[in-house]
């Protein structure tokens, strides 16, 4: 029962870290438009926190490159488990356009473990909402934490 | 009169106590995410949203930074979670029996008021974090501007009502004549203390300390997990609290002998005051660390001096 509460509590309530590894500031500027009062994802009891030891969920912008990829792979290990990561927008799932660049140190999940997917260029609000649904269909469906 | 021990920690763990501020204090915390929501022409979070977000971060990993001492890293949350719970049995009790209160009980409030600034200051020095450190001289900082007019503000009461020192006859006063806030000094005095209780608070306008766009969080950064869950509680409770500070001191607490319903409309004084909290935190933006001193020590203290002055002349 105590597993369950612990589950319960933490799909209502997924504080969100916002990672900018290399953007192009379009995915960044697009994220608060979940905040804004059309969409409101408040309602689930999603947070924008400021540091990574409050987080719960680690969003993921932008093409990882060799310069950031240390600094993704420390804000994750500097985030209390569990956590989940989400890869967002197609330079963080795919590389995109910059998939033959030099610098380019491969998609995000070839990192770390990454638990949803929001794809586009940028994603749209009904997609990152539906990522959300993702998140918690994903926790609900762990055995144990 | 004696309170046996058996009730002593029935008031200091279950009622007014702990369990009870506790309980009430997240549910103040949904008022405030609420009616946030409502002026920005938003939904909100739901009613039991702050208990879930206190029971995932119990069920979290804490982090100790490299450096940081683990004792006291840790043990200043619980240490902030003591103090506000004594502080509000103390103000509770003495509102349901005010003839139990002891001596000087409202020294022992005004210094376990100061435990909460304290602990915040001692745990962000101890997280061995530069920006923690900058938040804590920022509490530090703010402590000093706002603490003065607070005291001018209790001052004020204490001349007003002839020198009393306890917090039940400062009620049975107030319930014997009219509340504080009804006259000109204890308005004024009333102001003062609702400023200082906002940046006692760390609400905008004076969220300098924990700054999230800024700082990260400043005092609260490098806590994860269990601990933060215990900050976030403390800092609930204390928000109700203040509220019943405000109410005890001023507005004539929950209850008033010659008014029989008054226990039901009581309980709605602290909400009132809460909304006006809420209100002034939505529609200001954060001031600098020096326009908030400058506004303390300038304004306020200015209000709260003029305040005692016309209390002393007996307005």
């Amino acid at each position: 029962m105590l597993k369950g509460l612990k589950k319960g509590a933490l799909a209502r309530s997924l504080w969100v870290y916002h990672v900018s590894a290399s953007p192009c500031n379009n995915c960044d500027i697009e994220i608060l438009d979940l905040l804004t009062p059309r969409f409101d994802v408040e309602r689930f009891g999603l947070l924008l926190v400021g540091s990574p030891r409050h987080a719960d969920v680690l969003l993921v912008t932008g093409v990882v490159n060799k310069k950031v990829l240390d600094r993704v792979l420390r804000v994750y290990a500097q985030t209390p488990k569990p956590c989940l990561v989400a890869a967002f927008g197609s330079c963080a799932i795919s590389g995109d356009l910059f998939v033959d660049s030099y610098n380019f140190a491969g998609p995000l999940d070839k990192h770390i473990p990454v638990d949803v997917y929001i794809g586009g260029c940028p994603p749209k609000p009904e997609a990152m909402i539906l990522g959300v649904v993702r998140a918690i269909e994903k926790l609900n469906k762990l055995k144990d934490l | 009169m004696n309170m046996s021990v058996g009730w002593v920690f029935f008031y200091l763990l279950v009622f007014p106590g702990f369990f009870f501020t506790s309980v009430v204090g997240l549910l103040y915390t949904w008022i405030d995410r609420k009616v946030t929501a409502r002026i920005q022409f938003r939904v909100g979070p739901p009613l039991l949203q702050p208990f879930y977000d206190f029971f995932k971060l119990l069920g979290k990993d804490t982090f100790v930074p490299e450096g940081a001492p683990r004792s006291i890293f840790l043990g200043a949350p619980l240490v902030g979670l003591a103090s506000v719970s004594v502080i509000s049995t103390v103000l509770l009790v003495s509102n349901m029996f005010p003839q139990q209160a002891f001596a000087g009980d409202l020294i022992v409030v005004l210094y376990l008021f100061v435990f909460v600034p304290i602990i915040l200051i001692i745990g962000a020095s101890a997280s061995s974090n530069p920006i923690s450190a900058l938040g804590a001289s920022r509490e530090m900082s703010l402590y000093l501007a706002y603490e003065l007019p607070l005291l001018f503000a209790l001052a004020t009461i204490i001349v007003k009502s002839g020198g009393l020192l306890k917090i039940g006859d400062l009620l049975q006063w107030q319930w014997a004549n009219h509340p504080f806030l009804y006259s000109a000094s204890g308005a004024i005095a009333f102001v003062s203390a609702f400023l200082c209780m906002q940046a006692k608070l760390g609400f905008v306008p004076f969220d300098i300390a924990e700054a999230e766009q800024e700082i990260m969080g400043g005092t609260i950064l490098e806590y994860s997990g269990p601990a933060l869950a215990v900050l976030k509680l403390t800092k609930a409770m204390l928000y109700f609290t203040a509220s019943i500070f405000l109410t005890v001191f001023f507005w004539g607490g929950f209850r008033s002998p010659r008014h029989g319903w008054y226990h039901i409309l009581g309980w709605l004084k602290p909400v009132a005051i809460i909304v006006l909290i809420i209100l002034i935190k939505n529609t200001n933006p954060r001031l600098r660390i020096d326009q908030a001193l400058r506004f303390f020590w300038s304004i306020v203290l200015t209000l709260s001096i003029v305040g005692f002055i016309l209390a002393a002349v007996g307005l």
